[in-house]
């Protein structure tokens, strides 16, 4: 358990002090305005608030798909070793499992043994086939199994576990957590469902609606084997007094 | 099922011109077994084979040319709003322009020969195919560039994985409207200017009136054109398409 500031150096941090979207005939619409934090690996981070508050536009940001933001990220994003598990799995549909999983390495990395990150995934009997004959929540584990094949330093999710059901969702959130107990990877998750933040979350950050600002940054100290359904829902009951407008009661 | 639909239709159409044949001026409406002695009298001198596999050597070469050009010049026009703005008045007028002008221009400017049949061919063919590529490289899925961008896919990899999939069904639809223009075309250019090919040998039967000549030189060449359709690219269509 890492509070933040106590880690030396942080593996990225991300400064937007402004990001106004422009469009021809529009009117321009500010979408963050003071959005600040660090990621520091170890570290799960989820960053909470409203549908539409600018967490899409902050994960563009730092994956270095918008450059066109008030603010900097460091280091930049090509160097800092993310890898996206988008909220649509994104998976080349004309090519299969395996094929999409090895496609996201470098090439001189392809051919790599990837038979224990498969079965840990519970992919193995899939490899061969293409993407279009899974469910949702297969293909989001195909997607995880593409990130994580990368072994990278920061693991960035995008809503991952919505419109899964309970089950499927559980098992996914299993796999990222031991992924993070293994290997140390650092996870930013964005989500705006609270209970499964508090159960996975070793800080939360906490959204305002649009324009987006850092309302706060709440650390979660109990550790993530001990948190039951009781202690979630304490939490989440103290963070509704806190912040009503963010976390529903 | 399907099948014997067509083979029953085939049969019925068949019957239906050998009934009115019967009837008609055998100058003016062949009987089908008239046009079939004259393709194998045709065929056994040798006259068939040459100018079926002349034609066909002009379809092959202008497709290929149209096709590559066509399909670079509609990813430009897709990818680059410059590229589309520039180009778009020019490819509207060769794409409004009669097959006919393209060809008579061609062989005033570049001489009766083989190059000018050929770059009439293309020419014609190749505005078709810059267009539908055009709107197979719009539709580009943002969703799938952004994925590429985030995993650093080297440019190689980009092409082959992630762009000629997403283009791979509109160059076969480019591919397969394009052979029957093509086909079309190369007979009227021919007849303009060659002095071979299946084009050549209907307007040599057509000034000696032998209709059964022309009916039977159209429907061997029809033939062979469907069964590349058939056998060639129909294949490639559903092997393109098999994730789906």
């Amino acid at each position: 358990m890492s509070a933040a500031g106590a880690d030396p150096a942080p593996l990225l941090t991300l400064r937007v002090d402004r990001k106004v979207y422009r469009k021809a005939r529009t009117e321009a619409v500010e979408a963050v305005r003071g959005l600040a934090f660090s990621l520091h690996a170890g570290e799960i981070t989820c960053l909470i608030g409203p549908s539409g508050a600018g967490k899409t536009t902050t994960l563009r940001i730092l994956l270095g798909l918008d450059r066109d933001f008030e603010g900097a990220v460091t280091p930049a994003p090509e160097r800092a070793g993310i890898a996206m598990v988008f909220q649509d799995p994104r998976l080349l549909p004309w090519r299969t499992i395996e094929q999409n999983v090895r496609l996201g390495l470098p090439r001189e990395r392809r051919g790599r043994d990837l038979d224990g990150l498969f079965a840990s995934l519970g992919l193995g009997p899939w490899r061969g086939h293409f993407p279009g004959a899974l469910s949702l929540g297969m293909q989001r584990r195909v997607a995880l199994a593409r990130a994580l094949a990368l072994e990278p330093r920061i693991l960035v999710l995008d809503e991952p576990f919505v419109s899964l059901d309970d089950a499927a969702a559980a098992g996914l959130r299993g796999l990222v957590v031991d992924a993070v107990n293994r290997s140390g990877t650092c996870v930013l998750m964005v989500t705006h469902n609270v209970a499964e933040a508090i159960e996975i979350a070793d800080r939360l950050l906490l959204v305002t609606p649009r324009p987006a600002r850092l309302l706060a940054s709440e650390p979660l100290d109990r550790r993530r084997s001990e948190r039951d359904r009781a202690w979630i829902d304490a939490t989440r009951r103290i963070l509704a007094t806190r912040y009503p407008d963010i976390v529903a009661p | 099922m399907a099948l014997l639909a067509r083979l029953l239709s085939l049969a019925v159409l068949l019957a239906l011109w050998q009934g009115v044949s019967a009837y008609a001026e055998m100058r003016s409406l062949p009987a089908p077994s008239a046009v079939l002695a004259f393709i194998l009298r045709e065929a056994r001198g040798g006259d068939l084979l040459f100018n079926v596999g002349v034609t066909l050597a002009r379809v092959a070469v202008s497709f290929v040319i149209a096709m590559s050009l066509g399909v670079l010049l509609g990813i430009a026009l897709g990818r680059s709003r410059l590229a589309d703005r520039l180009l778009d008045t020019p490819l509207l007028v060769v794409l409004n322009t009669p097959a006919l002008v393209i060809t008579v221009l061609a062989y005033v400017w570049l001489g009766l020969n083989e190059t000018a049949a050929i770059v009439a061919v293309a020419l014609n063919k190749l505005p078709n195919v810059a267009v539908i590529m055009r709107e197979g490289a719009r539709g580009l899925d943002p969703g799938l560039e952004e994925m590429a961008t985030t995993y650093r896919f080297d440019r190689r990899t980009w092409i082959a994985h992630v762009l000629m999939p997403q283009l791979q069904p509109f160059m076969v639809a480019a591919a397969r409207s394009g052979i029957s223009l093509a086909w079309k075309i190369v007979l009227v250019v021919e007849l303009l200017g060659r002095p071979n090919g299946v084009g050549f040998a209907i307007n040599y039967y057509f000034t000696l009136f032998d209709v059964t000549a022309v009916i039977g030189y159209s429907l061997v060449f029809m033939s062979v054109m469907l069964a590349i359709d058939a056998l060639l690219l129909q294949p490639l269509d559903a092997h393109v398409r098999r994730w789906r």
